[in-house]
């Protein structure tokens, strides 16, 4: 049996975005093209308040995917824990919708009795355990996040830790917004592992605006790249002889 | 968002409140609180005379992922090792939304870190022996604990026995592990990965005796091994264990049983020249003499009674 790949942005920010697009549709956009939207918002110290993240529930929302707003040093356990979320939650969707069509369009996991569903869980974290997956990472790196990039790549790398213990692969790319002239820059080519980024994130210069939706917009076109598939074909032989 | 549902969850459960099941229809009387976590709230209930500990959430996938665990737990044969499983239903609530709950033994005991405190510290070589004990009996089933953790544990008594509360993170051998807490957690202390093998369930039962050792917990630091190794060394509770803890951190140990021969030559070798021993053993035959006491003159005094009743 073929198995398919998992295609999720992970968005970390700090803030409200206030440039171009709603991020919102662009997210909406993005889950319509099986893309699923994670989003992390992330706040400073607990006398912050979470006003200026309500946008971050939203996008998830239109996204398909999870959110959650942490505090910096919770990062590196938030984010391993949604994007796993979210790869059950997107498995579950499909899951439900077979459901539909051999039960009928009202029924869905719910209605089944506890024991049905638990079997069927056991499916959908087996697909969770063995699916490829590729994690495309948007770092805000807006003023304000400039203190807390340290903490990001941690948890990027903590992540890259949690997922590689999976037995289906995994892809990763960073890109950040704003870039140096565009919306969006790339920061690391797909790739394996994030053990690499240690010497990427410094190079990582704070400007003012947050074009959030434009970012999310051009992220999704990341997935379709050509050397993607090509690196693909090229990793295939190595993976397997490991 | 999140705390406003399961703010709305407990205003829907308390006290008093009976829960009856969508599919099995058995009803558990809510009694008390007991605690929340990330996935929904356990409660004290009651149900013919017997208590039980009920866990309710809206998050319904999380909880049957837990279900599974569980049911997996009770293929497991001979030793106890989570709680057992009593009953699994949903529950339409009169606010109109759906939760899912399950019920399971209630085990009452206190934490390892206060029983140690009370009793002393040759307790912490019994438990860790059983716990050594239980992990191999999961192991050999093809099941890692994976979110082996102090809170996770509990002494409960007659017998005295440590016992697992939350079994959320158990894993089949060869997948990525479920749920890990940062301080346990092998990855974290860049001691290797998070793929679930006997020897990340005995990285962390270090952690736990570190736990113990340290309440206050310590950071990881720029070297994280040297930080470990330099903290078995300087416990003094952890002394003597320091050879098969670090052996373990290393991940040396292919099997808890191998952990377990280690440990129980150093607790036998221990026996014969330690005078703290000597003392305490002298000490508990003092105390069963005035226990056998106390008994006898009870017992007198059960037998003035009953004459005087007659």
């Amino acid at each position: 049996m073929k198995k398919g790949t998992l295609k999720q942005i992970l968005l970390i920010t700090d803030g409200c975005s206030n440039k171009g697009e709603d991020p919102a549709a662009t997210a909406a956009l993005a889950f319509q093209q099986g893309i699923t939207v994670n989003v992390i918002g992330i706040l400073d110290d607990e006398t912050e308040e979470s006003a200026g993240l309500d946008e971050v529930e939203e996008i998830a929302l239109s996204g398909g995917g999870v959110s959650q707003i942490v505090y910096r040093e919770a990062l590196p356990q938030t984010v391993q824990m949604v994007t796993k979320q979210a790869m059950t939650q997107t498995l579950q969707g499909f899951v439900n919708q077979e459901l539909k069509q051999i039960l009928g369009p009202e029924q869905t996991m719910e209605d089944l009795d506890p024991d049905k569903r638990g079997e069927i869980m056991e499916v959908v974290e087996d697909m969770g355990e063995t699916c490829d997956l590729e994690v495309l990472v948007l770092v805000d790196t807006s003023a304000s996040m400039h203190d807390k990039l340290p903490m990001v790549k941690e948890a990027l790398i903590d992540l890259s830790i949690s997922l590689n213990a999976r037995i289906g692969r995994n892809r990763f790319s960073i890109f950040r917004f704003p870039g140096k002239r565009k919306d969006l820059q790339e920061v690391l080519d797909w790739s394996p592992k994030l053990e690499s980024i240690s010497h990427l994130f410094p190079k990582l210069t704070s400007g003012g605006i947050t074009p959030t939706g434009p970012a999310i917009k051009e992220a999704m076109h990341a997935f379709g790249k050509k050397s993607l598939l090509r690196r693909f074909k090229h990793e295939e032989s190595d993976v397997e002889e490991a | 968002m999140k705390n406003l549902m399961s703010k709305k969850l407990d205003v829907v459960v308390q006290p008093g409140v009976e829960i009856t099941g969508k599919w099995h229809n058995r009803t558990w009387r809510i009694k008390q609180k007991l605690g929340s976590g990330a996935i929904g709230s356990v409660y004290l209930c009651e149900a013919n005379g017997k208590q039980a500990a009920l866990k309710i959430s809206e998050k319904n996938t999380s909880m049957t992922m837990e279900v599974n665990v569980l049911k997996s737990f009770a293929k497991v044969q001979g030793a106890r090792l989570g709680p057992y499983l009593m009953d699994v239903d949903d529950w339409e609530a009169p606010n109109g939304m759906v939760y899912a709950f399950y019920v399971m033994e209630y085990l009452r005991g206190e934490s390892i870190r206060s029983f140690i405190k009370k009793r002393g510290d040759v307790w912490l070589g019994v438990f860790m022996l059983q716990l050594l004990d239980d992990l191999e009996q999961l192991h050999q089933n093809g099941w890692v604990f994976g979110d082996l953790k102090t809170d996770n544990l509990l002494v409960v008594h007659s017998p005295i026995r440590i016992r697992w509360v939350d079994v959320g993170g158990t894993t089949q051998i060869g997948r990525s592990i479920k749920e890990y807490t940062e301080f346990f957690d092998r990855g974290y202390w860049e001691m290797g990965s998070r793929r679930a093998e006997p020897g990340y369930d005995l990285f962390a039962f270090v952690m736990v005796c570190l736990d113990i050792a340290y309440p206050k917990r310590f950071a990881k630091g720029t070297r994280p091994q040297l930080t470990l190794e330099q903290k078995i060394n300087h416990a003094r509770i952890l002394q003597r264990y320091r050879k098969p803890l670090k052996k373990a951190i290393r991940g040396d140990y292919l099997s808890s049983a191998e952990m377990k021969r280690d440990i129980i030559q150093i607790l036998d070798h221990l026996r014969p020249n330690n005078r703290r021993n000597v003392r305490q053993r002298y000490h508990s035959t003092q105390l069963m003499l005035v226990e056998s006491g106390v008994v006898s003159l009870m017992a007198l005094i059960f037998y003035l009674i009953s004459l005087l009743l007659a």
